[in-house]
């Protein structure tokens, strides 16, 4: 489709700078009234901060910014929402603690004349906005004791259905299982043919060359390409995303490939029957020294709670982790740590010091090796400079405050800090999520290094793609239960996705 | 193949840093010029107040809410409070006057011990006090507003047991030297408060606890996922506060020349208001023992100047009171300014 009218929403000319980094360098946009418009880039590309800008999160800018043509400044997010723009950002932000229906009416919940919650409605309206989008679940529940994957549809819900007339969504399908992203994609398409406006930011190029009308590339704070989805292709995007050449990038893993012979080393780590109320059944495997274990699973399938039951954050309920020999019961994430276990969360949020300066993040979990009472900040910052420059940290100061760094930077930093000692096990949950493919290169290089190195790793991821492209052996995991084993055989992204 | 999304122009840095710098440092600059002014302001309305003495006065003054302010430091910058300080203070003195011998008109049923002994007891209650308030907080998971709330009321009650309503007067020799004697014309209970306020600025800048302190206090949820034993952390602040709390009760007590109830009742809110107006973040991670020296000249210099300008004794405290509420929207400000700067 090409919309011949003038355009919804008009930007020319926007820089943003950070400190003195500069995210945006003179960007046009448009955007008009009933397409999909699909934006692609690595991190730090500049794609979230023009939609923040969008979105009235950033409000100092240069630039021209109009709405129907009308010169506008938004002063913050009510001024954008007054406007009708909404935006679903990549981190979850719902009140777990607060029912369905009031996260779906949060701020708008319908009140009588006198001012009161009117409940029984709103939570009618609430069950059936979610049924339009095939969520069937109680409006009255618990925010909270959903999925996670539930949890961001709902949230997807709710900023679809406020009435907007531009939505904005970073990375909306990141933790949704496919027929989660299904759903996501035909409701996308209604609102557009309803004349919505919507924004699509993702690295999962296939989706948005399937829903998306128009696609536009960012790289390096400049948009460099916009074109037809119809267009186009996943490896032109890819290049003009990168800017070279892209023959070995463009690995899809829909071939079978075939996992390595299992190595007869000994295990580093035996779980036996681990069981959380909820969460786990029964769930045993062994983790070998040079070798990547690969847990495969939907959102919610329980794998976040068996990385935080290696690392020593829950306790199961039932169930033996025998490390290096010997069983243990994490006492303590320190007691983990002790027995030579690391751990990278899914979230850079709960593993970084966002005010600190980088060493300081690199160092704190080897804090306990280099100093017995005082610090020794030379061999501080010494011990981060190594890791900056193996793992091509940009940029390479270790002085600068963690928060002024790229997210894919920052996830590197999450992984630096374990390497300077490595450990004997590496607990990574989704350790490419939401990275450009120059980063996720790097990553997967760095994990194959320390497997070449003896460590046993352990991968927990959602995305087909981040296990296949990392593991030797893979196992799957369905509501709580190993459910199929892959070692020593053929493998491919559709294998897995019918065996969760 | 790294990305190279955010490389710095070296060019593009200059005109923004001073500024961020600035806003950066809000903290830091604000108690610092708050305090320059109080002393200008006084100086000029009072000749009896820019004096060598007078500086001495508010040294003294300040000792004892010194003393306490160190450990509350630690406490505030791991993002939790101690409530329990002035009253820990309280039972302090009076355990250690409680073991010594009294007067014979002291009508107190004490325990007379040699005063080493007085002292280590005393030391050993303001510790468990404290162990008791890391056991709430950390293995029980009682906020620590609350618990400490509790151990408010609890050391009071110790208080009240021990003196029953009595004053007693002596003091181990060593206490009544520490509190109130001097040596070279400088009182020792400065040169104490100096000491330990330096003391914890040396393990928060320079030993792995002190790096601990901050990092639990900036992110709990990293410092966990990083294998910090964050409990252990937050248990061991608690009872440095409640040891301060007692070291500052034990000489307040020398220094005031008398052990009873109630008597540090005003120390609570100064130990607060000194850490929080001297720029050190209620929520936890920013700030430090500098910032604590600072807000206690605030303090002291405001205290100490209202007496020499001639001020009605009971706007005083109305005064205090928006001092302290300044100083609060000044620590929620600039944490927000140095948000904005970090982004």
């Amino acid at each position: 489709m090409t919309p011949q009218r003038s355009p919804l929403l008009e930007l020319r000319g926007i820089t943003k700078a950070f400190g003195g980094v500069e995210a945006l360098r003179g960007v046009d946009f448009a955007l008009f009234a009933g397409e999909i418009h699909g934006l692609v880039g690595e991190n730090g590309a500049g794609k979230s901060t023009l939609m923040k800008i969008i979105a009235g999160v950033h409000a100092e800018f240069s630039g021209r910014f109009a709405l129907d043509g009308k010169d506008t400044r938004f002063r913050s997010t009510r001024d954008a929402h007054a406007a009708g723009i909404a935006m679903v950002h990549q981190e979850l932000s719902v009140a777990p603690d607060l029912s369905v229906a009031e996260n779906v009416f949060l701020g708008t919940q319908p009140t009588n004349r006198f001012g009161l919650v009117q409940w029984r409605r709103m939570a009618r309206e609430a069950g059936e906005q979610l049924a339009k989008f095939g969520i069937d679940v109680d409006p009255m529940s618990r925010l909270g004791d959903l999925p996670i994957g539930m949890q961001q549809l709902i949230e997807i819900a709710r900023v679809l259905f406020s009435g907007a007339r531009i939505v904005i969504l970073d990375e909306p399908t990141s933790a949704l299982s496919p027929p989660e992203v299904e759903r996501l994609f035909a409701t996308l398409r209604r609102l557009r043919d309803e004349g919505c406006a919507i924004v699509f930011i993702s690295h999962f190029i296939e989706d948005i060359l399937r829903v998306s009308d128009t696609v536009t590339v960012f790289r390096n704070g400049r948009k460099v390409a916009e074109t037809e989805s119809a267009a186009t292709s996943k490896a032109a995007l890819i290049e003009a995303m990168i800017g070279k050449g892209s023959e070995a990038l463009g690995e899809t893993y829909t071939d079978d490939i075939m996992l390595p012979p299992p190595t007869d080393r000994p295990a580093v780590l035996k779980a036996d029957e681990l069981t959380l109320a909820r969460s786990l059944q029964d769930v045993s495997f062994e983790a070998r020294g040079g070798e990547v274990l690969g847990i495969y699973g939907f959102m919610g399938c329980g794998q976040l709670e068996l990385a935080r039951i290696l690392f020593g954050k829950i306790k199961p309920d039932r169930g033996t982790l025998i490390v290096g020999g010997e069983p243990k019961t994490f006492a303590s994430t320190a007691a983990a740590r002790r027995a030579g276990v690391a751990f990278v969360p899914e979230s850079r949020r709960a593993m970084l010091f966002h005010q600190e300066p980088v060493y300081k993040n690199i160092s704190i979990s080897v804090l306990g090796r280099i100093s017995a009472l005082l610090l020794k900040p030379a061999r501080e910052r010494s011990i981060a400079a190594r890791q900056v420059e193996q793992l091509q940290i940009r940029p390479a100061a270790v002085d600068l405050e963690l928060g002024m760094l790229s997210g894919g930077n920052q996830q590197k930093v999450a992984l630096a800090k374990w390497l300077s000692y490595p450990p004997r096990l590496l607990v990574l949950c989704e350790p490419t999520r939401g990275m450009d493919v120059g980063a996720k290169n790097d990553v997967i290089n760095i994990i194959r290094e320390l497997r070449a190195k003896g460590l046993a790793v352990i991968v927990l991821s959602t995305e087909p793609e981040t296990v296949l492209s990392l593991a030797d052996r893979i196992i799957v995991l369905k509501r709580g239960a190993v459910v199929r084993e892959f070692a020593h055989e053929m493998v491919s992204k559709d294998r897995l996705l019918q065996a969760a | 193949m790294a990305s190279e999304g955010a490389t710095v122009p070296a060019d593009r840095k200059r005109p923004h840093s001073v500024g961020r710098f600035l806003r950066s440092q809000m903290r830091n600059i604000a108690p610092f010029l708050t305090l320059i002014c109080l002393t200008g302001f006084f100086a000029a309305a009072s000749p009896s107040f820019a004096t060598l003495d007078n500086f001495g006065n508010i040294l003294t003054q300040v000792s004892v809410t010194g003393i306490i302010a160190v450990g509350l430091t630690f406490v505030i910058l791991c993002a939790e409070i101690d409530l329990s300080i002035a009253s820990i203070a309280n039972v302090t003195g009076i355990a250690v006057a409680y073991f010594t011998l009294q007067e014979s008109y002291v009508n107190i049923a004490n325990v007379p011990m040699p005063g080493w002994a007085a002292v280590m007891l005393a030391l050993a209650l303001c510790a468990l006090l404290g162990v008791v308030n890391a056991f709430g907080l950390t293995v029980i998971g009682i906020p620590s507003f609350i618990m400490t709330l509790a151990m408010m009321q609890i050391a009071a009650g110790i208080s009240a047991l021990l003196v029953r309503g009595q004053i007693a007067y002596k003091v181990p020799d060593v206490i009544t030297t520490l509190g109130s004697g001097s040596i070279g014309g400088i009182p020792w209970i400065v040169i104490v408060a100096a000491l330990m306020l330096l003391g914890g600025h040396l393990v928060l800048t320079y030993t792995r606890f002190g790096r601990y302190v901050y990092m639990v206090g900036g992110n709990r949820e990293a410092a966990e996922y990083s294998g910090l034993n964050v409990k252990l952390i937050l248990g061991s602040v608690m009872v440095i506060a409640a040891v301060c709390s007692g070291i500052g009760g034990m000489l307040g007590v020398a220094h005031f020349g008398s052990a009873q109830q109630n008597e540090f009742d005003t120390y609570l809110l100064d130990s607060i208001a000194a850490v929080v107006v001297g720029g050190t973040s209620l929520f936890g991670g920013r700030g430090g023992i500098g910032n604590t020296v600072v807000g206690l000249f605030v303090l002291g210099v405001l205290n100490n100047g209202l007496d020499h300008v001639n001020i009605d004794s009971f706007l005083k405290i109305l005064i205090r009171g928006l001092i302290l509420l300044a100083a609060l929207v000044i620590n929620v400000y600039a944490q927000k300014l140095r948000e904005r700067s970090v982004e």
